[in-house]
């Protein structure tokens, strides 16, 4: 079913905020693919850049920040280059975006069908009819009543009827991407199965790449083919899920495995990672997992570690796998 | 009654705590039962984990039982003596000896106050120090128990200054400043960095062994709630709509849950391990949906989702029985 073909390349990307205390590098020369029909799952701390890389991915950057390098391409075409007129052509048309909180991206006093008509609007489609009927196709999908929601006012629906009537606001368009930003968070327990079960639902019925941000690598193992681990800025390692999970090579991974409290696995297995994470104006030199790290070598806090291809499509940012 | 082997430090008994809300444009008047008769007796030393679902009434109970909401009936004992008998210098004590750490602890500091302000308040306004330089003494002691040093240093910084981490180590400090015998922490790792959540839930274990205190842990998550009581050799309390429905030894209610409800919470959390929770899937509710607790079911108040609801549970509400050695449930499917 999947071929390994790319739909999103991305190259030395860096992205990095102008503040009062300094530049912070949130996003440091990062370079990725997603490959068509996959769930790319990136994992991090807070800070750690992965709802930065999201936003560069798009360019919905807060005024504050910019892209200063590296180049992401998406069919034939570098998006950081493109103008903001042929940017509009790609959000929502071919790449969406579900924003972190989005249980409060909602107009309170707009109904849901609004919602729908307002954005087609902005996008260019007057067709009141076609847009409703599209609407209520996606909602169905998303196992929700679209004669009843689409009629309903924002308060009238529980968190994870909001979180759906995002998903399928963000489908409306039929984008090729779906980018996902904690789209489980502020959910409960039972209400994250539901919309975890209607993700993988959701792939089988429409042909869809979705990039699921977290830091919940727990959801990472339900979901995602892929996963990619970011520390402060920087992917440390990236490849499939079952391998990731099973044998972790990167030390941060390991250890960010063993850090969650989960109802499985032994209690005194788990362990916190001693440290805390960086502060991205003055990130540490060399690997900036070193401070933190049980296995650094001399090396690790002097030079950037390279990357370490440690199993096919399996890749390491750590000198412990390095050629030396 | 709930069985102990320690003597009970503070016990609820048949607990309810209502709150009254108008509903619509025409004021019509609603009551919210967020905690509904609900019978739990924390040990001295003792660790309770208090699990559920947001508006299950969890944090109205944490709230109830330090002393900052007033149940509306049923009572509270605080090392047998009921706190709406006391008299002002035994509710004082009372005050003193159950303190909270909250969910946010960016709220929870004030931003013009330096950490030794934060910390040297609590011990003068229980005249626990008499001079400057004894609070200095103790405020250093406090931030090298909760692993903040060199004290010196971070005695002088604000709150802007330190990480999320930094600041609830520095909450955590306050509340035991003034020696509690219990300390009720609302989701006090639920804000904070995940590499970094073990080690607070650590701090509190060390905190108990070095100082005796107990804890009313509060949490929506399974995984957190089993390090915590499991490490801690402490129980899990499971509420649903103002009740607990179930309560054991921690690992017994992880690995053996009884009460549907808990079942299918333990079923659908996802875990670190792509082998077991792909093969998860959601449970056969026969509603996603809370009930509104404006309107709560009769009866058991699970039986409108419960996948093995029986005909009796619409009817009566089940008592919460011993269904295995020290293993409560409040379920029909386990009275005779």
């Amino acid at each position: 079913m999947r071929t390994a073909e790319p739909i999103i390349e991305i190259r030395g990307l860096s992205t990095v905020y102008y503040s009062l205390r300094g530049l912070v590098k949130a996003v440091d020369n990062v370079s990725f693919s997603v490959i068509r029909g996959e769930v790319l799952g990136i994992v991090g701390e807070s800070g750690s850049g992965k709802s930065t890389l999201s936003m560069s991915i798009l360019r919905v950057l807060p005024l504050n920040a910019r892209i200063v390098a590296g180049s992401i391409m998406y069919n034939g075409t570098d998006l950081v280059k493109l103008p903001e007129q042929e940017m509009k052509k790609i959000r929502w048309h071919k790449i969406s975006l579900v924003p972190q909180a989005a249980l409060n991206a909602l107009n309170p006093t707009m109904k849901i069908k609004e919602h729908f008509i307002e954005t087609a609007k902005y996008h260019g489609i007057r067709d009141k009819k076609s847009i409703v009927e599209k609407a209520s196709e996606l909602l169905e999908l998303l196992r929700l009543e679209p004669p009843r929601v689409l009629e309903s006012y924002p308060h009238e629906l529980s968190g994870g009827m909001k979180q759906r009537v995002l998903i399928a606001l963000a489908l409306l368009l039929d984008p090729e991407v779906l980018i996902l930003d904690e789209p489980t968070t502020a959910l409960d327990v039972l209400t994250q199965r539901a919309i975890l079960d209607l993700l993988k639902d959701l792939r089988k019925k429409i042909d869809i790449t979705m990039i699921f941000i977290t830091h919940d690598i727990a959801v990472i193992a339900d979901l995602a083919d892929r996963v990619a681990v970011m520390y402060a800025g920087k992917i440390v390692e990236i490849g499939d899920v079952f391998t990731v999970f099973k044998s972790p090579y990167h030390p941060y991974t390991r250890a960010l495995i063993r850090s969650i409290p989960s109802i499985i696995g032994s209690v005194e297995e788990m362990k916190p990672i001693p440290g805390s994470p960086p502060d991205l104006v003055n990130p540490p030199p060399g690997c900036r997992f070193h401070p933190r790290c049980s296995e650094k070598l001399p090396i690790c806090s002097e030079k950037e570690p390279p990357i370490v291809e440690v199993k096919p499509g399996h890749m390491v940012y750590c000198w412990l796998y390095a050629k030396r | 009654m709930l069985r102990t082997v320690n003597a009970p430090l503070i016990e609820a008994r048949n607990l309810r705590v209502y709150f009254y809300v108008k509903k619509g444009a025409l004021g019509k008047r609603g009551i919210v039962k967020a905690v509904d008769g609900v019978d739990l007796v924390i040990e001295e030393k003792g660790i309770v984990t208090l699990v559920g679902e947001s508006g299950c009434g969890k944090t109205t109970l944490g709230k109830t039982i330090a002393g900052l909401l007033r149940p509306t009936s049923g009572e509270i004992l605080f090392r047998g003596k009921s706190v709406a008998k006391m008299n002002k210098k035994e509710y004082m004590e009372y005050r003193r000896s159950v303190q909270i750490v909250h969910q946010d602890p960016y709220a929870s500091l004030n931003p013009t106050k330096t950490v030794f302000q934060a910390l040297s308040y609590p011990l003068t306004r229980w005249k626990l120090v008499r001079s400057r330089a004894e609070a200095e003494e103790r405020v250093k002691e406090l931030l090298r128990l909760v692993g903040l040093t060199p004290p010196e240093e971070f005695m002088r910084k604000y709150p802007h200054q330190l990480s999320g981490g930094q600041r609830q180590r520095v909450v955590i400090a306050r509340a035991i400043s003034v020696n509690p015998s219990l300390v009720v922490a609302d989701e006090p790792i639920t804000m904070i960095d995940v590499s970094l959540r073990l080690g607070i839930l650590d701090l509190l274990l060390r905190l108990r062994e070095e100082l005796g205190t107990a804890y009313l842990f509060i949490t929506h998550d399974f995984g957190a709630a089993r390090y915590f009581s499991a490490k801690g050799g402490g129980v899990i309390a499971v509420m649903y709509l103002g009740k607990i429905v179930e309560i054991g030894p921690a690992e017994e209610v992880i690995q053996h849950p009884l009460h549907p409800y808990t079942k299918a919470l333990i079923d659908a959390v996802p875990v670190p391990d792509p082998e077991i929770s792909r093969k998860k899937r959601m449970p056969p509710l026969r509603s996603l949906d809370i009930p509104s607790p404006l309107n709560p079911p009769p009866g058991c108040k699970f039986h409108t989702r419960c996948p093995d609801a029986m005909p009796v549970c619409a009817k009566k509400e089940p008592p919460l029985i011993e269904a295995r050695p020290g293993h409560y449930v409040a379920c029909w499917l386990y009275t005779k």
